[in-house]
C-alpha cells in the first residue's frame, strides 16, 4: 500500500496549543475521575473527588487564554460562538474548531459549579445530591469532548501525522488525559495528609488501567502513522520525547512494583506520568509541522 | 466595462505555454498591495518564491525533470534530448488557489470567515478571520498562508473586488501567453477540452487536465492542463486528495470507544480496590 502524500503547509501551532492540549487535557479527565469517585469510589474517596473538580476547574482556567492568545486576532475570538459574518449563533458540527469552542464553555459552566460544590459549604447540598450527581455527569461527558476532541481536531486536516492517524488520535489524547489526571490527582493526594490512604491506591489502580488504555493506543498511533509513511517525521530529535512517553507509561504500568522505585519520593511517578502526558502532546504537534 | 454574471468563474491554467516569466506574480501582487517577502536564494532553479502564502497568492513553479542514470540504461543521464516522449524537461506552473467545490478551508472554518461567492470562489472574509489557522492545516494545496501584521489568513481572492467591477483578475490580465486563462467555468472547460486533444495530438501522451471533472475535491474552479503527473507539481493525485472530515466521524467514534473503555477501566479500579480492602497505611 502506497504511503499517503500531503503538500499541506503547517499551521504553526506551537506553544500556546501544547499548553491548552495539556490544560485542556487535565481538566476534562479530572472531571471524569472526580465523578467515577463519586459513583463508584468508598465514601472515604469523596475527599479526593472534591480534589478533582477543583483540579479540574483550575487546570480550565488558563485554557481560554492559550486559545486566545494562539489567535492572530486575539479581540475576535467571539467570532468562534458568534457569527460575524450572517449574524447570530456560529456553531459548525463538522468542525471540531467550532465543536471544541461551544464544549469547552458548556464544560466551563459545569466545572465552575463543581468546583464551588466542592470548596465552598453553601453548595456542597447540590454537589452531594441526585442533581449534582446527573450535573456531574453531564459535566463528565463534556469533559471527555475537552479531553479528546483536541486530538480529532487534528485528525480533521491535511496535515502529515494528523490525518493519517485518523480515527486514533481522538481516544488517544483522552486516554492520556485520563493518565495524566490520575497521576495528577495522585500527586495531590500525597501531597496532602488528610486523603484517605485507601483512595490512594485506588487512584493508582485506575492509573495503570488507563495506562494501558494509553499504551495501546499508542501502539496504534505508530502503526498507523507507519503505515501512511510518515513515521520519519516524528523521529530523530523527537526520540528524547519517545523516551519521556514511554518511561511515563511504564511508570504506572510497572515501574511502582519495582524496589528501586519505591525508594524515590512518591510524586515522583505522577511527575514524570505527567511529563509522559505533555511529551506525547509535544511529539504530535511540533513533530508533524517539522 | 460590463458587469460579469454572477455564474460560477474561474482560472483555466494552460501549464504547456508558460515561460515563466512571473508577471502574473507582479500582477498579482501589485493590484493586492503584497509586500512579498524578503528575497532569499533558495538555490531551486529559477524559484525565488518558494510557496504559496500570505504574500504570495501566485507562485511560478520550475520543475527540472530530467531522466535519473538508471532510466538510460546505467549511463550518465541524458542531456537535450526531445521533451515530448519522457526526455528531460522543464515545467513551468504559475500555481493558486484552486477554489474547490469541495473546498477543505471553508469546511473546517469555525468562524464562517471563508464564503463561497457569488461567482463561486472561496473568499476568505478578511474582516471575520480571526487567524486560528485551521484552514491552513486543512487545505491540501499549501495555498493558504497567515499574515503577521494582519493577523490573519490569506490567499487569492480570485480578485472578487474586480470581478464585482467587471474586471478581470490581475494576473490573468498580465500572463503575455495566456497560459492562465480567466472565464466562466463552462467556457473554460471547452477551452480546455480542445488544448489537451492539440496537445496529446502534438505527441505530449502524458498530458492531463487536473481538476477539470469532479474527481479532485469535486471540481476545481482554477484548474490546469498538466505535462505530467500531478505529483510533479506538488498537486495531490485523485487517491490523495481527501477532504478533512473523512476522520470527524471515526476521530469521534475513537474518542467515544476510548471513553467508555477509560469509563469502564476506572470503575474496575475503584471497585476492585475498594472490594479488596481499605486499610491500606498510608506511604
Amino acid at each position: 500500500m502506497p504511503g499517503a502524500e500531503h503538500f499541506a503547509a503547517p499551521p504553526n501551532w506551537e506553544w500556546w496549543i501544547l499548553a491548552y492540549f495539556f490544560f485542556g487535557g487535565l481538566a476534562g479527565g479530572s472531571y471524569a475521575i472526580g465523578t467515577l469517585l463519586r459513583l463508584a469510589g468508598a465514601p472515604a474517596d469523596q475527599r479526593a473527588a472534591r480534589i478533582a473538580f477543583i483540579a479540574s476547574f483550575i487546570a480550565l482556567i488558563p485554557c481560554p487564554l492559550f486559545l486566545i492568545a494562539d489567535l492572530g486576532t486575539p479581540l475576535r475570538f467571539t467570532n468562534m460562538l458568534l457569527d460575524a459574518s450572517e449574524g447570530g449563533l456560529s456553531f459548525k458540527y463538522w468542525s471540531p474548531m467550532s465543536v471544541g469552542s461551544w464544549a469547552l464553555l458548556g464544560f466551563g459552566l459545569f466545572s465552575f459549579v463543581s468546583f464551588l460544590g466542592a470548596v465552598f459549604t453553601p453548595f456542597r447540598g447540590f454537589a452531594r445530591g441526585t442533581l449534582g450527581l446527573v450535573w456531574n455527569i453531564i459535566g463528565t461527558g463534556l469533559g471527555f469532548i475537552i479531553a479528546g476532541y483536541t486530538g480529532v481536531l487534528l485528525a480533521v486536516s491535511n496535515q502529515p501525522v494528523w490525518s493519517d492517524a485518523g480515527w486514533v488520535l481522538g481516544g488517544l489524547f483522552l486516554a492520556s488525559a485520563l493518565t495524566g489526571s490520575a497521576a495528577l490527582l495522585l500527586f495531590l493526594a500525597r501531597s496532602r495528609r488528610d486523603v484517605d490512604a485507601g483512595t490512594t491506591v485506588r487512584i493508582e489502580a485506575a492509573d495503570r488501567n488507563f495506562a494501558l488504555l494509553e499504551a495501546i493506543l499508542f501502539v496504534l498511533f505508530v502503526v498507523s502513522v507507519a503505515i501512511a509513511g510518515t513515521l520519519t517525521k516524528l523521529l530523530g530529535l523527537y526520540l528524547l520525547l519517545w523516551i519521556v512517553i514511554i518511561i511515563g507509561l511504564l511508570w504506572p504500568l510497572a515501574m511502582t512494583r519495582l524496589d528501586i522505585a519505591r525508594r524515590w519520593p512518591p510524586v515522583t511517578g505522577p511527575v514524570i506520568a505527567l511529563l509522559g502526558v505533555l511529551a506525547l502532546r509535544a511529539l504530535v504537534i511540533f513533530g508533524a509541522q517539522s | 466595462m460590463a458587469q460579469l454574471e454572477a455564474r460560477p468563474v474561474g482560472f483555466f491554467t494552460d501549464t504547456s505555454i508558460c515561460i515563466g516569466c512571473k508577471a502574473c506574480e507582479v500582477a498579482c501582487k501589485e493590484w493586492n498591495q503584497l509586500e512579498g517577502n524578503p528575497p532569499k536564494f533558495l538555490a531551486d532553479s529559477f524559484d525565488n518564491t518558494g510557496q504559496l502564502d500570505a504574500q504570495n497568492w501566485r507562485h511560478v513553479q520550475f520543475i527540472e525533470t530530467i531522466p535519473s542514470a538508471a532510466t538510460n540504461g546505467g549511463g550518465a543521464p541524458i542531456v537535450n534530448t526531445p521533451t515530448a516522449a519522457g526526455g528531460q524537461a522543464w515545467l513551468m506552473l504559475s500555481d493558486v488557489c484552486k477554489h474547490c467545490q469541495q473546498a477543505s478551508c471553508l469546511e473546517v472554518c469555525p468562524t464562517n470567515a471563508i464564503v463561497r461567492t457569488e461567482f463561486d470562489t472561496v473568499l476568505i472574509q478578511q474582516g471575520v478571520c480571526n487567524g486560528c489557522r485551521d484552514c491552513i492545516s486543512a487545505c491540501p494545496y499549501g495555498v493558504i498562508g497567515f499574515n503577521e501584521k494582519t493577523g490573519t489568513a490569506q490567499k487569492c481572492t480570485l480578485c472578487y473586488d474586480r470581478l464585482q467591477n467587471g474586471m478581470q483578475p490581475a494576473c490573468a490580465k498580465a500572463c503575455p501567453t495566456e497560459s492562465i486563462k480567466f472565464g466562466y467555468l463552462d467556457d473554460l472547460h471547452k477551452a480546455a477540452d480542445d488544448r489537451l486533444a492539440n496537445v496529446q495530438k502534438a505527441g505530449f501522451k502524458s498530458a492531463q487536465l487536473y481538476g477539470r471533472d469532479a474527481s479532485v475535491y469535486g471540481g476545481l474552479n482554477a484548474f490546469f492542463l498538466l505535462m505530467d503527473k500531478p505529483e510533479t507539481y506538488g498537486l495531490p493525485n485523485k487517491e490523495n486528495a481527501t477532504l478533512p472530515s473523512r476522520n470527524n466521524l471515526p476521530g469521534y467514534l475513537g474518542g467515544a470507544v476510548t471513553a467508555v473503555a477509560g469509563l469502564v477501566a476506572g470503575v474496575l479500579a475503584f471497585r476492585n480496590a475498594r472490594m479488596s480492602g481499605t486499610t491500606v497505611e498510608k506511604r
